[in-house]
């Protein structure tokens, strides 16, 4: 049995029928991290209420943990841990009192399932006196996990933990994460960061509603159908500037200190594009052929 | 249960750590009661009045008397011809409002030629009262008439319609601490609660609440534990200084009044939370529950207005406003003592308000977030 | 002529006994992509309230634009562009409305308020939307939309809060193109981000560590400093041995 189905699910707003979430089928294995990447608007936040029973979805169905997200919407309710979008834990109570209301209110207590969320509390036990309000960034969405998780869910929501918190929190966080996966805690996460992409087990590209693509990490890297460059640049914008006054449909995007450049085959070349570059940048520039990243492949399904 | 219990210790804590607003909420009962005991009553009480007597007989020595018994004026009899005293002097000194001057063979007027004349003279630089102090005086001449002189042929008898334009009910403590109770407690339940549950709604924990296995309706009754405790110190307050400052009577039964206005507290509670059900901003509650309740208890409970002046539709109105009931609950229950069953209409109207609210509160209730 | 349009000299900003921003001391030139960055709570947002003027600094010595932050903060606002994730455009109003209340708010003549919002959304392609309400429009034009307008009175600098989070790859590389020709106007552009990629597309970039900026220098000195492969490990390394996790 799969920890979550989904088949067919859409769900749209308001009298134009905007489309949210275009008839998505997918499913999450027991145990698995799940990535839903994507945009601001993609539709994450809306399929992330839908199964957790927050919003009716207008067509479709889908179960977690074997359930069905409408009929039995109270048992999920006790199985799942979920954390919203935005930082929703009350900021005039202390760190401590936060978490012993969210255990009692799920029925339990913070000594029964202590060892979860040991290796995060302690983190946060020297603040504890703390109002939740005071606390940075990252000691916000540390919290509000382990309110998530003291219950001991079975299915854990995530909805964009990492927004606005900095490199360092961010990469602790998904530590974090991988140690609940080894616990057997089913994570369905999402991310407007690509680079956070390659820390799942399987991730859904997801844009406008419509999943782009849906598979290994490993495996959406490898059906990148063209050849990708990278050039190393001082001055990323002229190079962009001199590229697209070259060939305005060129695939061709700053990645951090280069330029990728995506070949197909039967257009331009990269010895083409060498000569360009070197005639207008520099006699050094030199292309070499590389792995694409998650955010290139996303570029590329967008612009598909 | 004890789910219920963190919950409402969580409530509690949200109320005690929020200082000013729990200052407010206590204070503003007492600041309520002192505004209308002492800066804006009207009430006219023992006001010097001069009475010029040129008669001295046996009527106008009544008459005086009469004045002087009332508990509005305090008479001070004045001889303009022994003494110098001067009219105009003594209205500009500014301690005189009001005089009155008994005309020479005052009786001998009334018993022979059926009509005797008074003056009265009133200090208009403050229209309000002089009027005021003019009809209170005047009413004082006509029960004397009545009482007195009842022979058949005095040609003055005539009752005259007296209103008082500007403070219609004679605001006194007796009408006014009901009503701060009214308002207070409305204030207290319909406003907090409904602000307070459309909070988590705003800050995103309803979100995580609702995901929990804690019934969403408790949520909803948990928040409205520490509104109830709170109108029962507002309560208290203001039945204590009702009583030992504003000198109330309190006829009845305590026990009573504490289960009506229990009663009538869970009412505005009810009516809270159905505002936090309609609503999903702060903004849009407080408004609601200004607007939609706050104003229609202060114009039409009967508080400051009487109702039976009103247009027929407003008097119909006012039957929808749970204050109004309320108000005459407090009333009776504090100042004429009465029981249970002399109140029994206002109470049933009070029960079914709730039961209204309660039941559009159960069918407008959202399981899910949309 | 000074090229320098922000210097700063051990600026500092306590908060009682707390030291949010701990003797800043930096310089930026005109025209410059300069990436502020640091972990939460390293003190950023503090020291750029500084900056714009918005805030008195404990003591040190800051020019923005040449002019004081203790003294001149009026003419700084008036030099300044400033747009922020969270806040820059009225949902409520539509693209043109926005564009004439901020343009008037910077004192823009009506005459030139109509010519540069044209040129402006002719730029974006929101020639046909323009009544169209912001509310309406997708995250990506709104952040693209909201830093045009934050530079329609052509400040000398701009300071730029997290302008991409949650921007899809794309439209975020389309916004930093806008950045690109920002600066080669020669308006200096001063932003803080999260992602690490964007640090490289930066001039210059500070990395903010307790309060303390423990690093500065272009993309290429950093990586060569810290002997790492990219942003991410140089980001990584300082930000670890932070004390302060408030």
């Amino acid at each position: 049995m799969s920890a979550i189905e989904v088949k067919g699910i859409s769900k749209w707003y308001g009298k134009q029928k905007q489309i949210a979430v275009n008839s998505l089928t997918f499913e999450v294995k027991k145990g698995e991290v799940f990535g839903l990447i994507g945009p601001d608007g993609a539709g994450k936040t809306s399929l992330f209420r839908i199964l957790t029973t927050l919003l009716l979805p207008d067509s479709g169905n889908a179960r977690v943990d074997g359930l069905d997200v409408v009929k039995d919407f109270r048992e999920i309710r006790n199985r799942i841990g979920y954390m919203p979008g935005r930082f929703s834990l009350y900021q005039d109570l202390t760190v401590e009192e936060n978490l012993n209301f969210f255990a009692t209110i799920f029925g339990t207590s913070i000594e029964e399932n202590y060892n979860l969320i040991r290796e995060i509390y302690i983190q946060l036990e020297p603040f504890k006196e703390r109002r939740a309000g005071k606390l940075s960034g990252g000691m916000k969405q540390k919290l509000a996990l382990c309110c998530a998780l003291i219950h001991k869910p079975t299915v854990l929501f995530l909805d964009e933990p990492t927004t606005g918190v900095d490199p360092v929190s961010r990469k602790e966080f998904w530590e974090m994460l991988g140690r609940l996966k080894d616990q057997g805690i089913t994570i369905m996460v999402s991310t407007p960061y690509m680079d956070e992409a390659a820390k799942c087990d399987r991730i859904a590209l997801i844009q406008k509603g419509d999943i782009l693509a849906i598979d290994t990490p490993e495996n959406i890297i490898n059906s990148f159908p063209e050849k990708l460059y990278r050039v190393q640049t001082e001055d990323t914008g002229r190079m962009l500037k001199i590229l697209s006054e070259y060939s305005s449909g060129l695939y061709a995007y700053a990645s951090g200190e280069y330029v990728h450049i995506a070949f197909n085959d039967n257009l331009i070349s990269p010895q083409e594009i060498t000569i360009v570059l070197r005639e207008h940048i520099s006699s050094e520039v030199s292309p070499e052929e590389i792995r694409p990243n998650i955010e290139d492949c996303f570029i590329h399904l967008l612009r598909a | 249960m004890k789910q219920f219990m963190a919950f409402v210790k969580k409530e509690f804590v949200h109320v005690l750590r929020d200082r000013k607003t729990l200052l407010i909420l206590i204070g503003m009962p007492i600041m309520q009661i002192l505004l209308f005991g002492f800066a804006m009553s009207n009430e006219i009480k023992e006001t010097k009045v001069v009475i010029v007597d040129q008669a001295i007989d046996n009527s106008s020595a009544k008459l005086v008397a009469r004045i002087d018994a009332s508990e509005y004026f305090d008479a001070e009899i004045r001889d303009l011809t022994i003494t110098d005293f001067n009219i105009e002097a003594a209205f500009k000194k500014g301690d005189l409002k009001i005089l009155l001057i008994i005309p020479p063979s005052f009786e001998s007027h009334i018993l022979h030629e059926g009509s005797a004349q008074l003056r009265i003279i009133a200090d208009a630089s403050d229209p309000n009262t002089a009027s005021l102090l003019t009809t209170y005086l005047t009413s004082i001449i006509q029960d004397f008439q009545k009482d007195n002189l009842s022979i058949q042929t005095i040609p003055y008898n005539i009752e005259p319609e007296v209103r008082m334009i500007y403070n219609p009910q004679l605001l006194s403590a007796h009408n006014f601490v009901p009503g701060v109770m009214a308002l207070v407690l409305m204030l207290v339940c319909v406003m907090m609660t409904a602000i307070t549950i459309v909070r988590e709604k705003e800050l995103g924990t309803m979100e995580v609440l609702l995901v929990s296995p804690y019934k969403p309706a408790l949520v909803m009754i948990s928040k409205a534990v520490p509104y109830l405790a709170l109108s029962w110190i507002n309560l208290i307050t203001i039945v204590l200084l009702g009583v030992f400052v504003m000198g109330l009577p309190f006829n009845g039964s305590i026990l009573l009044l504490f289960v009506e206005s229990t009663l009538f507290i869970l009412t505005c509670l009810t009516i809270g939370i159905f505002i936090s059900n309609i609503t999903s901003s702060q903004q849009v509650a407080m408004l609601i529950s200004l607007m939609g309740m706050m104003l229609p208890t202060v114009l039409l409970s009967g508080f400051v207005f009487p109702l039976e002046n009103m247009p027929k539709l407003l008097q119909w109105i006012s039957n929808v406003i749970p204050a109004r009931w309320y108000y005459v609950i407090v009333k009776d229950i504090m100042i004429k003592g009465t029981g249970f069953m002399d109140i029994l209409k206002e109470t049933l109207a009070l029960l079914t308000i709730t039961a209204f609210f309660f039941i559009m509160s159960i069918k407008k209730f959202k399981q899910r977030l949309a | 002529m000074n090229d320098k349009v922000i210097e700063t000299d051990e600026l500092t900003k306590k908060f009682g006994s707390f030291t949010a921003v701990d003797k800043i001391s930096f310089s930026i030139e005109k025209g410059e992509i300069f990436g502020f960055l640091g972990a939460n709570g390293a003190g950023k947002t503090t020291a750029m309230k500084m900056l714009c003027g918005l805030s008195k600094p404990t003591s040190g010595k800051a020019k923005v634009g040449g002019f004081d932050v203790y003294t001149q903060t009026e003419s700084i606002k008036k030099n300044i562009g400033y747009m922020s994730q969270k806040f820059s455009l009225y949902e409520d109003l539509n693209i043109m409305e926005n564009i004439t209340f901020y343009g008037g708010i910077y004192g823009l003549s009506s005459k030139e308020i109509k010519m540069r919002g044209e040129a402006l959304v002719e730029k974006l392609g929101l020639k046909n939307e323009t009544k169209k309400m912001v509310a309406s429009l997708p995250l990506g034009w709104k952040q693209k939309l909201a830093f045009s307008v934050a530079i329609l009175h052509e400040p000398k600098i701009v300071f730029l809060d997290e302008p991409t989070g949650g921007v899809d790859p794309v439209t975020r590389r389309q916004f930093w193109n806008l950045i690109y020709e920002a600066a080669q106007r020669g308006i200096t552009v001063f932003l803080t981000t999260h992602y690490m990629d964007e640090a490289e597309y930066c001039d210059r970039i500070s990395i903010m560590v307790d309060g303390r900026i423990d690093a500065i220098g272009t993309p290429g000195q950093l990586r060569e400093a810290f002997k790492a492969t990219n942003m991410d490990e140089v980001f990584y390394s300082l930000a670890r041995g932070a004390k302060r996790s408030e």
